[in-house]
């Protein structure tokens, strides 16, 4: 084919010796046409990553390095080209754009001047000539007030307009092929949403061929035309969007698809009518009041702002928002792990806001936690057993009990009772998050909090760490407060939602009733921002 | 699959050579009163004898066994380095876990005496605590404690202030684990790694300033020691330069096996620095 921009011919990378597996990449071989955005879908450890900085050499040589293949663009095999061939290319004929804009623009530089750099590198052009192209390139990337924007610094920017930024950035000399190594995974739902519309409109008017590395199928089907799914280093499908979405041919790839969570709603289950287990009245608070040493009055954050919400015993209710909106927060006053400034939390009728921690000790057994990430939570030092029996051992129980206890617990949670003598790093990301269930199953508490329990894992663990949740909370009457920013998450385990945004909660009900008539417009946004909407509501039962 | 620490820190060349001299040292040191039975301020020929003579490394201006000295210095050297370290790790990392785990005002104060101690010229200090406290082997290992912790203090409150930050601990909270059990079960075992490797480092300057102190003629009276035997021999540096070489080529070697044994935990510790 004529069009084809960049030819992946028998790719293998291979990895350092003490890795888990030899070649993060085995004989991968792949086509990107001009004017198509294929997208690499795959978990993490599968390689995508990988394959895309081996195509402009930003691998960590001399420990990850190209073994085998070709790598053809533009009639040249980029793999033999010399140092300066390889740099006229990269950001001039190939651009990429990362993950964290924060992080990939250098935040001493006038982000002008950062895609400046671009134009003096690559063409001849004279410095105002440039500054016209640059205030142009603002204004494709939809950036409101170009003339301001090019002045300002990084941190002068949200998140969002950072990444025009960066594609502002790659675009800057018409490259023939875009590389975006998972450029939207760090924003927030909404301004996704918007990315990659973004990157889809310039795609198409400007012809450029995008390689898209991404972990989210509802973003493959958003924007992708074609995609490749890679698993362990190797290709295990390529198609036509359409067809992998909808009628998959791999069985890897059939589970991936699967494991999505759907935006079909939990019907809501009969109400038993009792009272609320957990009542939070106008709780509020706020960061940043106390100043300086030298009087310097500091900007001050209501992070939470008069949140008031019910859970019922046995029911579950997911606490949806974007970063930034104070959810994580509320969790923390309600845990204790932060103190409100004002308002009341109770607990299955006792007053738990403003207690000490001693006082809140016995409080202990009646909620728990499950936390965000699985690496971070467990202490890397401790065995499962003492991670486990912790609770149980504080709240009194003796330490022989509490270590049966902690077997029994494992089997709960799908692992084996041997499992109490090891070590979290024997364990995998979902495994781990197990364990964090167990230990917080372990006082056989009322209530859990969840923060946020699998944004760190793949899709396809996510899935089965989120059935285990949902079973465990019905077999144990357990009731639930599931904080999360992914709204096709809490529909899978949540009756009910609360939305909240700028520490305000703006709507809160049923989970069937939210997603068929939302209220507010944030959270209208919010339903038509969830990436493969269009794909998923389809596929489900319309409402 | 990633290699055991054993492995990566007994397969390191320098390790292994570091290791021996120091062994060798160790057991010297242990071992002194049966490898030298006699006094090794006794006088035990004639003096200014050459190595390689009746004694295998010669005598001093007063007679005395250059290799007697050196068995018996490297117990006194090693004793007071090793205890000194000791004692500067154990309320270094005291001082920077509470600083590091509790932060606002108790940061601020604690800090503020590390770095008051920090800031005066640390071999001068220990020769003015040592004069204050008359020179004895006690005397020495607190001087030389009282200057070295401060840095320990800097590298615990530093891992504690990252660790404090990780969800283990904030699991530990919800489960209802008081700060002090969360400080030395959750906490001060995961700033482990970084603090063996600045203590073995430690122990290689408190060699140094010992053997300075007592080449000052500020060291434990009546004890053998590697920087009194220099101090001793200085003045007949022209007639008789085995005084000095020796226990000079003494201290250099064992001051390198320590660096080279911490570099290596170092690079086993950390392994992924190592490769880069």
């Amino acid at each position: 084919m004529s069009d084809v921009v960049l030819t992946i011919d028998n790719l293998t990378v291979a990895l350092p010796s003490w890795s888990d597996r030899r070649n993060a990449v085995e004989g991968v071989s792949l086509d990107i046409h001009r004017n198509e955005i294929l997208c690499v879908v795959g978990e993490s450890g599968s390689g995508k990553s990988v394959m895309a900085k081996s195509v402009l050499r930003l691998l960590p040589a001399p420990h990850v390095r190209v073994t085998g293949g070709r790598i053809l663009f533009e009639g040249k095999d980029l793999l033999t080209l010399s140092e300066p061939e390889i740099r006229a290319i990269r950001g001039g004929r190939i651009a990429m754009i990362f993950q964290e804009p924060m992080v990939a623009l250098n935040a001493l530089m006038k982000v002008g001047r950062q895609i400046d750099e671009v134009l003096e590198v690559h063409t001849k052009m004279r410095a105002a000539e440039r500054r016209t192209r640059v205030l142009e390139l603002l204004a494709d990337v939809h950036l409101p007030e170009p003339e301001r924007i090019i002045d300002s610094y990084p941190h002068e920017l949200s998140g969002g307009q950072r990444q025009r930024v960066m594609i502002a950035m790659a675009l800057a000399v018409e490259p023939a092929l875009i590389i975006a190594d998972e450029p939207t995974t760090a924003l927030d739902v909404t301004t996704q949403a918007q990315i990659l519309h973004l990157i889809k409109e310039l795609q198409r008017t400007h012809g450029t061929a995008v390689l898209f590395i991404t972990h989210d199928f509802g973003v493959v089907a958003e924007i992708a035309d074609r995609v490749a799914v890679m698993r362990h280093g190797e290709l295990v499908e390529l198609g036509q969007t359409s067809d992998v979405l909808n009628t998959p041919q791999a069985d890897y790839t059939k589970a991936l698809v699967a494991a999505v969570p759907s935006m079909t709603p939990r019907a809501r289950t009969s109400a038993p009518a009792s009272a609320p287990l957990l009542i939070v009245r106008n709780v509020e608070k706020t960061y940043g009041r106390h100043g300086g040493w030298f009087g310097s009055r500091g900007r001050t954050v209501k992070a939470v702002q008069k949140v008031s919400l019910d859970i019922g015993r046995g029911r579950s209710l997911a606490l949806v928002g974007e970063s930034g909106s104070g959810k994580s927060t509320l969790a923390r006053c309600i845990i204790g792990l932060e103190e409100s400034d004002g308002g009341e939390i109770i607990l299955d009728g006792e007053q738990i806001s403003g207690l000490t921690r001693n006082e809140m000790r016995t409080l202990r057994r009646h909620l728990q936690m499950v936390f965000q990430d699985p690496f971070a939570s467990l202490n890397p030092r401790h065995r499962i057993g003492d991670i486990i029996a912790l609770g149980p051992t504080i709240q009194g129980v003796s330490k022989e009990q509490a270590w049966k206890e902690a077997r029994e617990l494992l089997m709960l949670v799908g692992l084996k009772p041997e499992a109490v003598d090891r070590y979290p790093h024997e364990f995998s990301g979902g495994q781990r998050q197990r364990i964090g269930i167990a230990r917080a199953l372990a006082v056989k508490p009322k209530l859990i909090i969840a923060d946020e329990p699998v944004s760190a894992l793949d899709v396809s663990v996510q899935k089965q760490v989120l059935e285990l949740l949902d079973k465990l909370r019905r077999t144990l009457d357990l009731s639930m407060l599931f904080i999360t920013h992914d709204l096709r998450v809490a529909a899978t385990v949540c009756e009910e939602i609360a939305v909240m945004q700028h520490g305000l909660i703006v709507e809160q009900g049923s989970t069937a009733d939210i997603f068929s008539n939302p209220q507010h417009a944030y959270t209208h946004a919010l339903l038509q921002a969830v990436p493969g909407v269009a794909w998923q509501t389809r596929s489900a039962p319309s409402i | 699959m990633m290699k055991s620490f054993s492995q990566r820190f007994l397969h390191n060349p320098l390790v292994i050579v570091g290791l021996s001299w120091l062994t060798l040292v160790l057991l010297v040191a242990v071992l002194a009163d049966v490898l030298a039975p006699a006094n090794p301020f006794a006088i035990v020929g004639k003096p200014f004898l050459p190595p390689a003579g009746d004694f295998l490394l010669g005598t001093d201006s007063l007679g005395r066994d250059v290799l007697g000295g050196l068995i018996h210095g490297a117990r006194t050297t090693l004793l007071i380095a090793v205890l000194s370290t000791l004692a500067a790790v154990a309320f270094g990392a005291l001082v920077g876990a509470v600083a590091g785990y509790y932060g606002r005002w108790i940061d601020d104060v604690l800090m503020r005496l590390t770095e008051f101690f920090q800031t005066i010229p640390s071999f001068l200090f220990a020769l003015v605590l040592i004069a204050i406290l008359s020179p004895s082997a006690m005397n020495l290992v607190i001087a030389i404690a009282t200057v070295s912790w401060p840095p320990i203090a800097r590298v615990v409150r530093g891992e504690v202030l990252s660790v404090k930050s990780r969800e283990f601990v904030r699991a530990a909270i919800v489960a209802g684990q008081r700060d002090s059990a969360i400080l030395i079960s959750q906490v001060l075992p995961n700033t482990l790694s970084p603090l063996i490797v600045t203590g073995s480092l430690l122990v290689a300057t408190a060699i140094l300033v010992e053997s300075a102190l007592s080449f000052l003629g500020l060291g434990a009276p009546n004890q053998m020691s590697w920087g009194f035997m220099i101090g001793a021999g200085r003045s007949f540096m022209r007639e008789a330069w085995w005084l000095v070489t020796v226990p000079g080529i003494v201290i250099l070697l064992t001051v390198l096996s320590i660096n080279l044994v911490g570099e290596g935990l170092n690079d086993a510790l950390n392994p992924r620095l190592a490769d880069a």
